[in-house]
């Protein structure tokens, strides 16, 4: 069956229905209204729990079979334990042996180690998921593989989804490092500490049936309770639910990369003499090894000048620490932690706040964090000359990444794309990008070790920066120059079958991924 | 003689590099087998790229095997030049097209704080080298590549040489000694390469030897750009002939001192303070001044320890050295600001100048500042360290308006 298509308001042709659902293609940023009202789940009653609180049931099967697990559920996980969860594959191989089929998984991203679920995609326990696809997931879902056609979202695209009903979650099972008999649960303690879980709090809230899984059971009262325990349906208590040293990296390092130095110094300078780092200046920035670098750097800046930072914004590494604990930084609010560093000061310092990613990120709320912020510091795949991003394929056409946080980002006031010219011959600065991730609107600047691109929109910064002897070149020079060393690349060879839909920030679709010809 | 060649290099650690097998065949066309992480990006663009460099070389009969962790055109035509020249042992070659940033000449008295040493088989490190701000390049063709890698690297070397953007860095060559030299001469000097280092220099007989190379290349190929020399001393027998190497030849343009072969050479421990070379390196420094040209440290082979190079460049720019090698980008900036004059230098120094300046305008021989007498050689080093900050863009020519303000 062929569903018909439309072309979106960035120009991409997206289809007006995705897994059998009527979907609304993006009409520009900001500019689609919502209508109707939240979705809300059944209301509960007391009655039907034990009156001691005690939640306790034997296994996460019993739990599973409480909760009317059956075909064509949709099954939400955070991923909070990252590359060491050990529950969610767990989930659907019991749901393989129950015979259960076409369930629908909507992790809030995956890892290498969720790989195994392609055993379930295969055999029919999983119809698709929507959610991240990494390695050998997006190789399966590129090449056609998957029975579903997945829908990737940005952390707030999908609290958004939960919240307006576009997605009901049947069962959400939500891992802790600790909870109470109650349902009451945190990020912290034991021994599978990942310091915050707030990226299950919408989970917890929508879903029809949650239950939360931990290998430390205390007493009531759980506190202070990231989940609520009066949204939980079951507790099931295992011996196990993470490898602690794959939950948090030991430690998360600087770049040691010359070039990619060079880039984050780039960075720091064009912040300083742009003028955009000032005091009480409030940033986000993310683990990879360039931003910690820019991190770095900017922490010296603020340093010397006396300067100080209002607020970061987390994922939380031990560069943010640093800036704390010396004073150079008031408050982290924190949907995640990346290091034991960082794990050790949400559960020591008062000014490490977790702050759930429902609060953060949702675009349909009232308000929310990201356009709050100054300095926001983002990756991508790919640029093009139009500054549209791409952070979900490859040049290639494989689908390789999530979108994680970075659409929601790009509502800061100055969105910084620190990036190499190219990565082993493949071009990073591009005529079009593969696939549309976010709108070249908002993308301030992109910063390269062969120079800095402004986006023609921002008179502002092109003039601050004119005479500040940082060498500012146009995007198209950059992507010139990319071409002029790599040579000019062919593009991937696709057929018309649409393997995953990108939807924006506030639900609608902003672009598709096609299956990859395979026969090359 | 073999019909099947590799060259290259290939496995998980290599980026930008590839590993190209070739079978010379009696018939059968041109077969190519392409692995690629970039296949879908630039499979075609590789394949014909191979052709055209089959077709240069009169082959018409060959299998080739690549696989490439993304190199760049320049790379995999070197690598398929060298596999070919290993079967067939042509002289001919496959010459990318010279890029016009790379045709600049150097002068004799440039500045030579910092070069960065790239070893002659690794394209990955060269792609990007030219970004980092280094007074100097270096590709090397001795120590740093494998005997048996020696002829593929040279080809490799060449073809960067055309290729790569070094952005205004002195373009140089460490060269192999003996007839091995002479091959790389042959190879890299009708490429626009600034300046020559001549490893393990004993004697000025060396330099001129090499320069006579030189020269004889130069004019067989109608070349114009001068080539200047920079020996390395790196023995007992170097240190005690090093007056003579350093008047060997006009060309000559500064000494290096390499204290990893000396000492190794004297029986001694290299250590972090020096002592076992401070005769050594002080004789080198005073022939090369004597001789009017620069004298270079050492390399400093701790690179994650930028506090101790910082150290170290403070010493040797106090024994009278004008630059030191680089082993990585990052020692690059340490290496530029410790050479550099200081601000108390630059301004002490304006200050002597201005008031000498003044004193002359007023007729006076011998002038006071503070409480310290100025006279010629005061000024005289004062105009260098001036020189040697606007040459660094430390003050712009304008410095004598800018104090006046100051004071």
């Amino acid at each position: 069956m062929t569903v018909r298509t439309v072309i979106n308001a960035a120009g991409r042709r997206v289809p007006v229905q995705i897994n059998g659902q009527p979907v609304v293609a993006f009409k520009g940023v900001g500019k689609y209204r919502p209508s109707g009202r939240k979705y809300s789940p059944q209301i509960p009653s007391c009655s039907d729990f034990p009156t001691d609180g005690n939640k306790v049931v034997r296994s996460l099967e019993e739990a599973l079979r409480k909760c009317g697990l059956r075909n064509g559920m949709t099954i939400s996980t955070h991923h909070h334990l990252r590359d060491g969860d050990l529950i969610s594959n767990r989930i659907f191989e019991i749901a393989s042996s129950m015979g259960v089929k076409d369930l629908v998984w909507f992790p809030s991203a995956s890892f290498p180690c969720n790989d195994p679920v392609i055993r379930y995609l295969e055999d029919g326990t999983i119809n698709r998921i929507e959610g991240s696809m990494n390695g050998p997931l997006g190789r399966f879902v590129s090449e056609g593989r998957m029975k579903g056609t997945a829908v990737l979202r940005s952390h707030g695209g999908r609290v958004q989804a939960i919240q307006d009903g576009e997605v009901r979650i049947d069962i959400a099972v939500l891992v802790a490092p600790t909870a109470d008999p109650f349902g009451n649960a945190k990020g912290t303690g034991g021994h599978s500490s990942c310091g915050v879980i707030g990226y299950g709090k919408a989970d917890s809230m929508y879903a029809t049936k949650v239950i939360v899984v931990t290998d430390n059971l205390v007493d009531f009262p759980c506190y202070p309770m990231e989940i609520e325990g009066n949204y939980v349906d079951c507790v099931v208590v295992t011996d196990k639910i993470g490898i602690p040293e794959k939950i948090v990296s030991g430690t998360t390092e600087i770049t040691r990369s010359p070039d990619r130095i060079l880039i984050a110094e780039l960075t720091a300078s064009f912040l300083e003499k742009s003028g955009i780092l000032k005091d009480g200046v409030t940033m986000q920035a993310g683990a990879g090894g360039t931003s910690l670098a820019i991190a770095v750097f900017v922490h010296e800046i603020l340093k010397s000048k006396g300067w100080k930072s209002k607020f970061g914004f987390g994922g939380s590494t031990k560069y943010m620490v640093k800036m704390l604990e010396e004073g150079q930084m008031g408050y982290i609010l924190d949907a995640q932690a990346f290091d034991l560093d960082a794990v050790k000061s949400v559960e020591n310092n008062p000014n490490h706040i977790p702050y759930p990613v429902f609060n953060a990120y949702n675009y349909h709320s009232k308000g929310n964090l990201t356009s709050m912020m100054d300095i926001m510091i983002l990756g991508a795949t790919e640029v093009d000359v139009n500054f549209n991003g791409n952070v979900v394929t490859h040049s290639d056409g494989y689908l390789l990444h999530g979108i994680g946080g970075w659409q929601n980002c790009l509502h800061a006031r100055n969105v910084i794309l620190p990036l190499p010219l190219f990565r082993d011959r493949i071009p990073v600065i591009v005529d079009e990008v593969t696939t549309l991730c976010g709108p070249g609107e908002l993308i301030d600047v992109v910063i390269t070790e062969r120079g800095i691109a402004i986006n023609p929109l921002r008179k502002d910064l092109i003039k601050k920066m004119k005479g500040s002897g940082l060498p500012l070149r146009s995007i198209s020079e950059l992507r010139d120059e990319a071409e002029r060393i790599c040579g000019k690349p062919q593009k991937p060879q696709f057929d018309d079958k649409i393997v995953a839909a990108i939807k924006w920030v506030d639900g609608t679709v902003i672009d598709v991924v096609r299956k990859l010809k395979t026969s090359q | 003689m073999s019909k099947i060649a590799t060259a290259g290099n290939a496995g998980p650690k290599v980026r930008s590099d590839c590993e190209i097998t070739i079978e010379i065949r009696q018939k059968g066309g041109i077969a190519i087998n392409l692995k690629s992480k970039v296949k879908t990006l630039y499979g075609e663009s590789i394949k014909s790229l191979c052709r055209e460099v089959l077709d240069f070389f009169r082959i018409r009969n060959a299998v080739l095997s690549i696989d490439d962790s993304g190199a760049l055109p320049l790379v995999i035509a070197a690598r398929l030049e060298a596999a070919i020249r290993k079967i067939t042992g042509t002289e001919m070659e496959f010459l990318p097209e010279m890029i016009k940033e790379n045709l600049y000449a150097t002068t004799p008295e440039r500045t030579r704080f910092s070069r960065l040493y790239l070893p002659g088989n690794s394209p990955g490190l060269m792609i990007n080298a030219g970004l980092h701000s280094s007074h100097g390049i270096i590709l090397d063709l001795e120590d740093s590549v494998a005997p048996d890698k020696k002829d593929e690297a040279r080809v490799l070397v060449r073809n960067a040489l055309r290729q790569i953007d070094f952005r205004g860095a002195e373009r140089m060559v460490r060269i192999n000694q003996g007839e091995t030299g002479l091959k790389d001469l042959q190879c890299v000097v009708p490429h626009n390469v600034n300046l020559v280092l001549v490893p393990k220099c004993e004697t000025a007989e060396q330099v001129r030897q090499t320069q006579e190379w030189i020269n004889e290349i130069r004019s067989r190929k109608k070349i114009r750009n001068r080539i200047f020399l920079m020996p390395i001393v790196e023995s007992a027998m170097g240190i005690e002939n090093c007056s003579e190497i350093a008047r060997a030849s006009d060309d000559v343009v500064a000494l290096v001192i390499g204290l990893e072969d000396f000492t190794a050479d004297m029986g001694v421990q290299r250590t972090q303070e020096g002592a076992e070379s401070l005769y050594a390196r002080s004789r080198l420094v005073i022939a090369a001044k004597a001789a009017g040209i620069q004298p270079i440290d050492s390399v400093f082979s701790d690179v994650g320890d930028l506090d101790g190079l910082k150290q170290n460049v403070l010493r040797s720019k106090a024994l009278g050295f004008e630059g030191m090698g680089c082993i990585h980008p990052r020692q690059i900036r340490v290496i530029n600001e410790g050479y550099s004059p200081d601000n108390a230098e630059i301004d002490k120094s304006i200050k002597i100048v201005l008031a000498f300046e003044e004193a002359s305008k007023n007729g006076l021989g011998v002038v006071a500042l503070g409480t310290k007498m100025i006279d010629a050689p005061v000024v005289k080093r004062a105009l260098k360290t001036i020189a040697l900050a606007e040459k660094s863009g430390l003050i712009g020519k304008d410095w004598r308006g800018k104090t006046d303000s100051n004071q």
